[in-house]
């Protein structure tokens, strides 16, 4: 199930569309993730983001176009094989029963049949992450949204956790840090890229331009399920993009570490 | 826990019978010496502790595995219809099928009858719950609702046709109780109950996954679809079966897995087995009640564990907060 030297591409859509609902919710969105990749999606609200994580992860099906994992498709591999490639960090959790965070996190190695030793060595590693590790016995239900949203993290990073390279496996994670401080957003940051070293490859979505054009290797803009642009963040963010799919006007300063410009936009009450 | 608790059981009752007395005549079960104890505690009492013990268990299994299905902790068995169904079709037996209602046969009828309505009732729930995009589990629970209420009136109204004998039989029949047991009943209900208690624990898994929610069970790897007609399948056979042969048990499907989860945590691997045990427990202590409290009559056991569980279960909702519970 690795990626062979010869196709390495963890993760290719090609002119793909979804509808699950009748009204298209994503057009001809098409690229290719190689292994240790980190891409962001941008667009304003109902732009089809959290839609195309979706049909990533198999929640929606496929309408049109193709959707392979590792060079076949997406329909081609079984709940639990599709599960030991792809984890997936929802927006929002729904759970309301009193596991620990400990427990929570070793939910992530359901699909994997490691042995309970090494389950807890990878859940352990996910929960330091995301400094996780010293609530592990505290009630989920009892966690502040911060808290609950890391430890939602320790579970999706155990499930993606592996001794050999996590080339070939991809993690979606939809707004991971809307609700952490500045500190545990920044190391939540370098936790997903210490994964994309190791070869994971990670789509996120992230409404804070600057924070994405700071943690992605590739930005991809969506508008009303259609896809603007792909690339680098510093090729794709131009003022006229965001005038055109944000409607708002914005100034670039260019100059800050790692060559990415800084958004700032213009601002409308002293303008 | 359990074994003082059948022991006390056999010697309580009507008559009451030391418990070394008791051991004595089962050792003597089959030798000659059939006196008046020997008979009452094999023929009389051993079926019917045993099947308080087996039908409790299979009750809070499957209250155990609905509440996780349902990702509700305040989810009953009864809420997917089974119960309401199971009343109605008793009902309907007893209420057409008057004139063949006498002796062991009949019993049988009214049994066939409440297992046939629990069984359509949920298959009923579970068509109005899906559809091209799956099944909806909210939805379940509206359906169950609306088939109960439905089961319900159909069932006044039947009252209301019925002569007094018949309306006695019905509501002697809803309250439930282990007064038929016998050695059929409770090879019957061992059966069923084992397939259960084999089965639902298979689960155990999906359903700690199924706590986070459908679709991240479904990101787990774990086959929601199948999943769900699995355990509602077993749930409606398990709770069909005990609504059969008991009549209508209230709480105990509902509050042990509580208590459990609360002693205990979550963890479906450990909460399905011992919510077993405990509801067996709860159903042989709540049955000694039952026969000694106004002995020589007894009451039906149905009562005895409404009594002790619904403030039990006030206390719960009242608390909640205690142990982390949001519902």
């Amino acid at each position: 199930m690795s990626a062979g030297a010869g196709d390495a591409i963890a993760l290719r859509l090609d002119t793909a569309s979804a509808a699950p609902w009748g009204r298209p919710l994503l057009q001809t969105i098409s690229m290719a993730l190689s292994p240790g990749t980190v891409l962001a999606l941008a667009g304003p609200n109902g732009a089809g983001k959290s839609s195309l994580l979706q049909l990533i992860a198999g929640d929606i099906p496929l309408a049109g176009g193709r959707l392979e994992l590792n060079g076949k498709p997406l329909r081609a591999w079984s709940h639990t094989e599709r599960a030991q490639q792809i984890a997936y960090l929802p927006q929002m959790s729904l759970l309301n029963f009193p596991y620990t965070v400990r427990e929570v996190a070793l939910l992530g190695r359901i699909p994997h049949n490691s042995g309970a030793a090494r389950d807890t060595r990878f859940a352990e590693q996910a929960m330091r992450a995301t400094d996780t590790l010293t609530l592990g016995e505290r009630l989920y239900t009892r966690l502040s949204g911060g808290e609950k949203q890391r430890t939602q993290l320790a579970r999706v990073f155990a499930q993606i956790e592996d001794e050999r390279s996590l080339a070939g496996k991809v993690l979606l994670l939809d707004e991971p840090t809307s609700a952490l401080d500045l500190a545990h957003q920044e190391q939540i940051l370098s936790a997903v890229h210490a994964l994309a070293d190791r070869g994971c490859a990670v789509i996120l979505v992230i409404h804070d331009l600057n924070l994405a054009a700071r943690v992605a290797d590739q930005l991809l803009v969506l508008d009303a399920g259609r896809q603007i642009a792909l690339g680098t963040p510093s090729d794709v963010l131009t003022v006229e993009l965001l005038r055109a799919v944000f409607h708002v006007d914005v100034t670039l300063f260019h100059g800050a570490p790692g060559g990415v410009p800084v958004i700032m936009p213009n601002d409308r009450a002293r303008a | 826990m359990l074994p003082p608790a059948l022991l006390a059981g056999l010697s309580s009752g009507a008559v009451a019978i030391a418990p070394d007395e008791v051991l004595n005549a089962l050792r003597n079960a089959t030798g000659p010496a059939a006196d008046q104890v020997s008979l009452i505690i094999n023929q009389i009492r051993m079926p019917r502790v045993l099947l308080a013990a087996v039908m409790g268990a299979t009750l809070a299994i499957s209250g155990a595995a609905t509440q996780g299905l349902f990702r509700n902790p305040l989810a009953d068995p009864s809420l997917i219809g089974v119960t309401a169904g199971a009343s109605l079709g008793a009902a309907l037996v007893i209420v057409t099928g008057g004139a063949m209602l006498s002796g062991f046969a009949g019993l049988t009828l009214v049994s066939a009858g409440a297992f046939v309505g629990g069984v359509v009732a949920v298959l009923l729930v579970y068509r109005l719950a899906t559809s091209a995009n799956g099944t909806s589990v909210a939805t379940m629970l509206l359906a169950g609702i609306a088939i109960t209420a439905l089961a319900g009136a159909i069932g006044s109204l039947l009252e209301f046709f019925a002569d007094n004998d018949m309306l006695r039989r019905i509501s002697l029949w809803k309250m439930g109780g282990l007064d038929g047991a016998s050695y059929p009943r409770l090879v019957l209900a061992a059966a069923v109950g084992l397939v259960l208690w084999l089965a639902l624990p298979r689960y155990a898994k999906a359903l700690n996954a199924l706590l986070l929610g459908e679709s991240e069970a479904r990101h787990l790897g774990i086959p929601v679809a199948r999943v769900k007609i699995g355990i509602i399948t077993l749930v409606a056979v398990g709770v069909g079966t005990s609504v059969a042969l008991v009549g209508t048990i209230a709480f105990v499907g509902l509050v042990v897995p509580h208590i459990v989860r609360m002693l205990a945590g979550p963890d479906h691997r450990f909460l399905l087995p011992a919510s077993a045990l405990a509801g067996a427990l709860l159903l042989v202590v709540a049955d000694i009640f039952a026969r000694v409290l106004v002995a020589p009559t007894e009451l039906p056991v149905g009562v005895i564990t409404a009594i002790i569980g619904v403030p039990f279960f006030i206390s719960l909702l009242r608390n909640r907060h205690h142990y982390g519970m949001q519902a």
